[in-house]
């Protein structure tokens, strides 16, 4: 039942000079879970709170449900907010925050305790309920948030930045619990986030946004095999960029030449002769091989630095152009090198990603903020 | 070069264990023996002489009555001015308006204008013909008496609430408030059931503040008393009786120091009422129109009882300088051969004062915010540097010249006066600077410390720089109350004469119609002047703080 639709939603601040949302249009379906990530300062979290109704946008059309809400109150919208400081009440304990949305509402006391019980049963919290949030870890607390915005039965959970005050290891379990819980109920989500990892890995979809802006929207797949944009390849995992000329273009393929001469071939159709692109490689697609080896998209180089990262190794390697590449392989596989060893190192034809050199710059487009 | 050389000599003595105990013990001794304990000792020393008021009954009864009514009046005056001060600091705090700087400025005009001027001026405003009550054809719509005395209370009390939760709502993390929007409350349930809660020892500071203000105010008051007598006013008509005088000074103080021992203990546990809710209301009570009525009615009061009566004074002091009295001022003619001499007895005694106090409280206030001698201790040491601003300053003042003309006959009067204001300023500043160095984080001194700097160089490079608002403000509050300051002074000076007192009797000459109302506005006017100007300095100190 609660989609959500934004259409051309503008939002600024200090008389117009800071545009956080800038012509935002998307669609949420009904209990999918939805991320919206993004660098720090990108808008993202003002876009969630106009879905809230805590900030008015300028300009556009917020739907929940199918109803325009712009002109609805917070407390009538029917969301649930999980903010990133979690926000539990200081004065009231476990259960009396848990049990705030019922309350509020006048719900019946019955039906009050039932749902105060039920949710602090799932968050596996009902032995805290007399507990104060000054009395909890950064966990606990991130369930009782979860457990209070639930309760208040919203079907429509709005999560800003939940887990990231928690520490490492308690955010990765709690991500999947939270997916769970949100799947469980049949809910919708909205999750804003900037770490790319935590969005890919519980999102239905996830929309990448950069200064005001969506710049694609697509399942964590869609992101990551197709990205559509620069920044999108460089956000959603990693990528090296080389920068050259369209040489050849023949409508099935082109052949890309970067700076020293050295040829890229690649299924580009959408460029022509001339071009300036840039070519985008997943340092994962890249293979190396000791010594100076000819071949299809091949190039010789020489290793840089290598570092062991635990899971991979990770070996930034320049190349005989200039041009510095960055090759990840998983560390029980990977050949392990020398600062100064000569290398080759390749990548398939069908493995990369070209893209209209930017006309700001390849610098200015992949900036953060 | 000379002066590195000091700084060395200083930072070498700083880093010495032993200097610093002396430091800190040194203000520890002033604290007690200058401020703390003369009033209590003054008591102490005419305890016997109680006798004489409990064989009066008649005498003993109007005792009574007087105290009942100032802690009746403060107690109410409190529980309105939070009642009309909160909306106006939620108004401030929370609104939108470019003209929100104008109105938090006006609000802070009761509080910077001398009291004896905010008397005189309602005085002018509810009591006079010219005032208001020309406006309804009457000569005196509020008559001297003890309604005058809850208005002007009221007034002088109010910046101190709105100064306190502007400062609070500012600090306060909206977060939770749209947390209860979220959760399906309304903007008053939010308000009621969230934000007041987590307000609540704000609300309690502010409550106490302008209890304080209200308890302690003399010089105002008896300007707008009438016959009625309040506390203060009683020691005042009675100086000469000394057993009254410890018995009176001894009930306002005992009673003030077991209700601010009340607030601090039992806030802190008071509970709001939280666990019930009536949407249909609340919502109700949320609505626009409800909230706009709220807010013209917050307007209303704050123009018509505070504002425009502080102001009123204008008037009188505007004509006088049209009409020749100005000249006659300046010429020092009667009845102005005393005033400059008062005006500057007053500055020069709030400058000394002020400078006495900030070399002497400032170990103290570090010694409080960074529980230097332990947690209970420092907490105790926080409770008894209050205890001079929340008690009345004419039983203060009463007690203290006990004390000092009893043991310390041979003292001139300026030291009386200086010793006087000394204690009644003291809570002032180091309320202020312990805040303010609390506020500090430790690791900023620990890591200047580990970068190699000496304790006087951690001070002057870390907790200086990042506490001279602080501190100038605080010399600017004590400064202002000293020159202020009229219900200890009385009680403690019989020759000198500063501002404060002299307009007191230029009150009682106008009444005997040896004055004239020009003389009495300009004499006013001057102070409100030199107030405006430390006024502007406030302002220009809390720009710079931004």
């Amino acid at each position: 039942m609660p989609e959500v639709r934004l259409v051309n939603v503008t939002k600024t601040f200090g008389k117009g000079k800071i545009v956080a949302v800038d012509n935002v249009s998307f669609r949420v379906e009904d209990k999918e879970y939805f991320s919206l990530l993004g660098p720090s300062g990108c808008g993202k979290t003002t876009l969630l709170r106009i879905i809230a109704g805590l900030v008015e946008p300028d300009e556009g059309e917020i739907y929940i449900g199918g109803k325009l809400v712009n002109d609805v109150a917070p407390e009538d919208r029917g969301v649930g907010f999980v903010f990133q400081t979690f926000a539990l009440f200081p004065h009231m304990d476990v259960w009396d925050n848990v049990t705030y949305g019922p309350l509020v509402k006048a719900w019946e006391e019955k039906d009050k305790k039932n749902i105060g019980r039920e949710m602090l049963e799932m968050v596996k919290l009902f032995e805290r309920l007399d507990a104060f949030p000054s009395e909890l870890s950064g966990g606990m607390m991130q369930r009782v948030a979860l457990a209070r915005a639930l309760a208040a039965g919203a079907k429509l959970l709005l999560l800003d930045e939940p887990l990231g005050q928690l520490d490492a290891k308690i955010r990765n379990e709690l991500r999947y619990e939270l997916r769970r819980f949100v799947t469980d109920l049949e809910l919708t989500g909205i999750h804003v986030t900037h770490d790319q990892a935590e969005a890919m890995a519980i999102s239905d979809r996830i929309a990448v946004m950069r200064k005001g802006r969506i710049l694609q929207v697509g399942t964590p797949q869609e992101l990551y095999m197709r990205p559509q944009h620069l920044f999108v390849a460089h956000f959603i995992g990693e990528s090296n960029f080389l920068e050259g000329y369209v040489s050849k273009a023949t409508g099935k393929e082109s052949v890309i030449e970067l700076r020293g001469g050295l040829l890229v071939r690649t299924l580009d159709k959408t460029h022509k002769r001339d071009d300036k692109v840039i070519v985008a490689v997943r340092p994962e697609v890249l293979t190396i091989e000791k010594g100076k080896k000819e071949g299809i998209n091949t190039f010789f180089g020489e290793v840089e630095r290598f570092r062991f990262e635990g899971t991979n190794t990770r070996c930034e390697i320049r190349l005989e152009n200039g041009d510095s590449v960055i090759v990840v392989r998983p560390a029980l596989m990977a050949e392990w090198l020398e600062v100064g060893e000569k290398v080759s190192v390749s990548f398939p034809v069908e493995k990369n990603f070209v893209f209209a050199y930017p006309e700001k710059g390849l610098k200015e487009e992949l900036a953060l903020e | 070069m000379a002066q590195s050389g000091i700084m060395r000599f200083l930072d070498s003595l700083s880093s010495k264990r032993g200097i610093r105990h002396i430091v800190y013990s040194f203000s520890v001794i002033f604290f007690f023996a200058l401020i703390l304990l003369p009033p209590i000792l003054g008591i102490i020393l005419k305890w016997n002489t109680m006798g004489q008021i409990l064989e009066a009954p008649d005498l003993l009864s109007r005792a009574m009555d007087s105290i009942y009514a100032s802690f009746a009046i403060a107690i109410f005056v409190s529980t309105i001015d939070i009642l009309a001060g909160l909306p106006m600091a939620w108004f401030i705090a929370r609104g939108k308006s470019r003209w929100l700087s104008v109105l938090d400025t006006l609000t802070d005009v009761p509080f910077i204008v001398p009291t004896v001027t905010l008397g005189y001026s309602f005085l002018l405003f509810w009591s006079e013909p010219q005032g208001i009550s020309s406006l309804f054809g009457v000569d005196s719509l509020v008559s001297p008496g003890w309604l005058l005395i809850i208005l002007l209370h009221f007034a002088f009390s109010y910046p101190a609430v709105v100064r306190v939760m502007v400062g609070a709502l500012l600090d306060y993390k909206q977060e939770y408030e749209e947390a209860a929007r979220t959760l399906g409350a309304t903007p008053f349930t939010a308000d009621r059931t969230v934000t007041l809660p987590i307000l609540k020892h704000s609300l309690i500071a502010a409550f106490t503040l302008a209890f304080a203000r209200s308890i302690s105010e003399t010089g105002a008051t008896m300007m707008v008393a009438g016959t009625f007598q309040h506390g203060p006013i009683f020691i005042k008509t009675h100086l000469d009786q000394e057993g009254t005088l410890v018995f009176v000074s001894f009930i306002l103080i005992a009673v003030s120091c077991l209700i601010y021992a009340a607030i601090r203990l039992l806030g802190p546990r008071l509970k709001m009422p939280v666990k019930r809710v009536w949407p249909t209301t609340e919502k109700r009570l949320s609505s626009s129109g409800v909230v706009t009525l709220r807010n013209s009615v917050t307007f209303l009061a704050f123009f018509l009882m505070v504002l425009i009566p502080t102001l009123f004074v204008a008037l009188p002091a505007g004509r006088a300088i049209f009409s020749g009295t100005l000249n006659k001022a300046l010429a020092g003619l009667y009845p102005w051969e005393g005033y400059w001499h008062s005006l500057t007895l007053s500055y020069l005694v709030g400058a000394v004062v002020t400078l006495l106090n900030v070399l002497l409280s400032l170990p103290m206030a570090i010694l409080i915010a960074r529980r230097r001698i332990g947690t209970v201790p420092s907490a105790i040491l926080d409770i008894l540097v209050n205890i001079p601003m929340i008690i009345p300053s004419t039983a203060l003042g009463a007690s203290l010249g006990i004390f000092w003309k009893e043991n310390f006959a041979f003292a001139p009067e300026i030291w009386l006066l200086i010793f006087a204001h000394l204690s009644i300023t003291y809570p002032y500043f180091v309320r202020s600077m312990s805040a303010a160095v609390e506020r500090i984080p430790i690791e900023l001194e620990e890591a200047s410390r580990t970068l190699g700097a000496r304790p006087f160089r951690v001070f002057k490079t870390v907790i200086l720089p990042l506490t001279k608002y602080s501190l100038l403000a605080g010399a600017i509050m004590m400064f202002t109350r000293s020159v202020d300051e009229t219900g200890a002074t009385i009680a403690v000076v019989t020759e000198l004469r500063t501002a404060p007192v002299l307009l007191v009797d230029w009150v009682n000459l106008l009444q005997q119609g040896k004055l004239t109302s020009l003389d009495m506005g300009l004499g006013c006017g001057f102070l409100v002047i030199f107030s405006f100007i430390i006024l502007l300095i406030l302002r220009f100190i809390a720009r710079g703080r931004r």
